[in-house]
């Protein structure tokens, strides 16, 4: 279902986090939020999934206003995952999965089963989610939050602390699931390469919007993320971002130094 | 390490019902078991003196332990899950404080220092003016947090500690006694007019708290996960507060401070039976319903014919068996 965030501003202790914010998501897609740290990416997100409420502006999903919404109509459309989860210990995998029947009435063995299957992850329901490896724990997660059957996937960092690998397979699996997704990522190359469109977020505002190769521009990797670099088309078809060979955009401020002085 | 379910709970509610029938028989007057299973289902064994002593003094006290130790058990669970501490107990969110400054007024200073209530009732508004005052100090822009939650408990706890101290200063030897035994909980002045809003209350609680298992499940996973989850953290946190509080301070008002049991039955019953709330909840109950009948039993044929009150056991007996049973527990060692 079509996400549309509209002008949404939130301020916290005081501090504007979100100064009038704007994203759409397309039915079926997944958008990347990028950002540099503090730049209101898990802010943005927490009014998506009804955490936060936006002093101005709507969240809304289809035609319903996320915010008149109760929270256990939301989470029936909309799922989450998150980075901090305190899942106690000894819980094993089929109860995490299951921990996203939570607004649903009845049982829900079958969603649970379905979910898991869906992630690769029916094979360890027996173990404890505490002894799983990083990658295995956030195909867990994502299960638990298919298990929502929700409408709209909500990922926060979704490949922190993974290896390369289970990072290419979890934004796999997220492709493969289909759901409209919205999701915050910190690798850039990996950002480029799995979402439809970006949204590089910066100080609280949008800077740049679109397709990988229109929103990050050398411009905007310069100016937002302070590195010298771009993103190509490749003839395989698929974007890829490079770094210049000193990548720091204040080192090459300082290179540019005596080329000023000169003139 | 996982008992399976369905006969653990079998196995349990056969040993609660087995013990109850044992400690009615046993006592500083032993009732032979077949007479006392005459007296319990017919309602008399031929003796009046063994009628009496059943009917009058040993059920209504083997009733009450078993309430009791359900009650602590059960909100227990409740508060380790909203304090996102293992270490949560009554005692750590003030309500036993509370308690005991009620109690202890009375037994020192009469029911007129408490404006006519009995110790029961005095304790039980302590119990609920602790639990209000750390609900409103644990909260911060209508949220309440876990861990301003358990540090204004703390907080809230010393201060009624020191009231508690102040008035115990006041009272004579006699009266000393009285306040460490009630302190230290005891069953022995079971009524059967207590017993019965006691049973009405841990049995709602009982079940509203399971069926809310789910709920608590989502919790405990954190604030923003539980959100994102469907729960209303602020409204759920509420609400499981005050039944839990009013579990506790309705136990602590007719048996006094038993410590402990609300600390090591849902801890025993989680490394047995997983952590999922909807099971933790009503087995944890049972256990400590079997449990605190089993204390009661000891505290009265260890050292008879004295009495000893049932704090000193179940400190003496679980903590040594929790301390074993966390060493054997890799998994807990581990995390």
């Amino acid at each position: 279902m079509r996400l549309v965030v509209d002008e949404v501003a939130v301020t916290l202790d005081s501090t504007p986090v979100l100064r009038g914010v704007s994203v759409e998501v397309a039915q079926g897609t997944i958008v990347g939020l990028v950002g540099p740290n503090g730049s209101g990416k898990s802010t943005l997100l927490r009014t998506v999934y009804r955490s936060l409420r936006p002093h101005r502006g709507a969240v809304r999903l289809g035609e319903a206003d996320v915010w008149a919404m109760s929270a256990r109509e939301s989470a029936l459309r909309t799922a989450a995952v998150l980075q901090d989860n305190t899942i106690p210990a000894g819980m094993t995998v089929a109860e995490v999965v299951e921990l996203g029947r939570t607004p649903h009435k009845g049982d829900g063995r079958a969603p649970v089963q379905e979910a898991m299957r869906r992630t690769g992850t029916l094979a360890l329901a027996g173990r404890p989610f505490g002894a799983l490896s990083g990658g295995e724990r956030q195909r867990v997660l994502l299960a638990k939050a298919l298990a929502q059957h929700p409408v709209l996937l909500v990922l926060d960092e979704p490949t922190n602390h993974l290896d390369i690998r289970a990072r290419f397979e979890l934004l796999a699996l997220v492709r493969e699931l289909g759901v409209t997704t919205l999701a915050v990522l910190h690798d850039l190359d990996l950002a480029v390469r799995s979402c439809d469109a970006l949204v590089v977020l910066c100080d609280g505002r949008v800077a740049a919007a679109g397709s990988p190769l229109d929103a990050l521009t050398p411009g905007v990797l310069s100016e937002v993320f302070g590195v010298v670099g771009e993103v190509a088309a490749h003839p395989d078809g698929v974007a890829r971002i490079t770094y210049a060979a000193s990548p720091l955009a204040v080192d090459l401020a300082r290179a540019e130094l005596p080329e000023r002085m000169r003139s | 390490m996982r008992l399976p379910l369905l006969p653990s709970v079998v196995v349990l509610t056969v040993t609660l019902a087995a013990a109850m029938v044992v400690a009615v028989g046993i006592g500083s007057v032993n009732v032979p078991i077949a007479d006392t299973w005459n007296i319990l289902t017919a309602g008399t064994g031929g003796d009046p003196i063994q009628d009496q002593i059943i009917w009058e003094y040993r059920l209504p006290r083997v009733l009450l332990a078993a309430l009791a130790g359900a009650g602590l058990s059960a909100a227990g669970v409740v508060l380790q899950a909203l304090a996102g501490n293992p270490l949560a107990d009554p005692q750590v969110v003030g309500v036993s404080s509370g308690a005991s400054v009620g109690a202890v007024l009375v037994i020192t200073f009469g029911a007129g220092a408490a404006g006519g209530l009995g110790v029961s009732s005095a304790a039980f508004v302590g119990a609920l003016g602790a639990a209000v005052l750390v609900f409103l100090l644990g909260q911060q822009r209508g949220r309440l947090t876990p861990t301003r939650l358990v540090l204004a408990g703390v907080a809230v706890g010393y201060v009624l500690l020191a009231v508690t101290s102040y008035i115990q200063l006041q009272a004579t030897p006699n009266e000393l006694g009285a306040v460490m035994f009630w302190m230290l909980g005891s069953v022995v002045g079971a009524q059967w007019d207590q017993l019965g809003p006691l049973a009405a209350l841990v049995a709602c609680c009982g079940l509203v708290l399971t069926l809310y298992g789910r709920r608590l499940n989502a919790l405990v996973t954190g604030e923003e996960s539980a959100t994102a989850l469907g729960l209303d953290v602020r409204r759920a946190r509420a609400g499981l507060l005050a039944a839990s509080s009013l579990l506790v301070g309705a136990v602590i008002a007719v048996a006094g401070g038993i410590g402990f049991v609300g600390l090591m039955i849902p801890h025993v019953v989680r490394l047995c039976f997983g952590t999922d709330h909807r099971r933790v909840v009503p087995v944890s109950a049972l256990v400590g319903a079997a449990y605190l009948v089993l204390v009661d039993l000891l505290s009265r044929t260890v050292d008879a014919p004295n009495e000893l009150p049932l704090g000193i056991l179940t400190a003496v007996f679980g903590a040594p068996f929790f301390l074993w049973l966390l060493r054997r527990d890799r998994q807990v060692a581990a995390s």
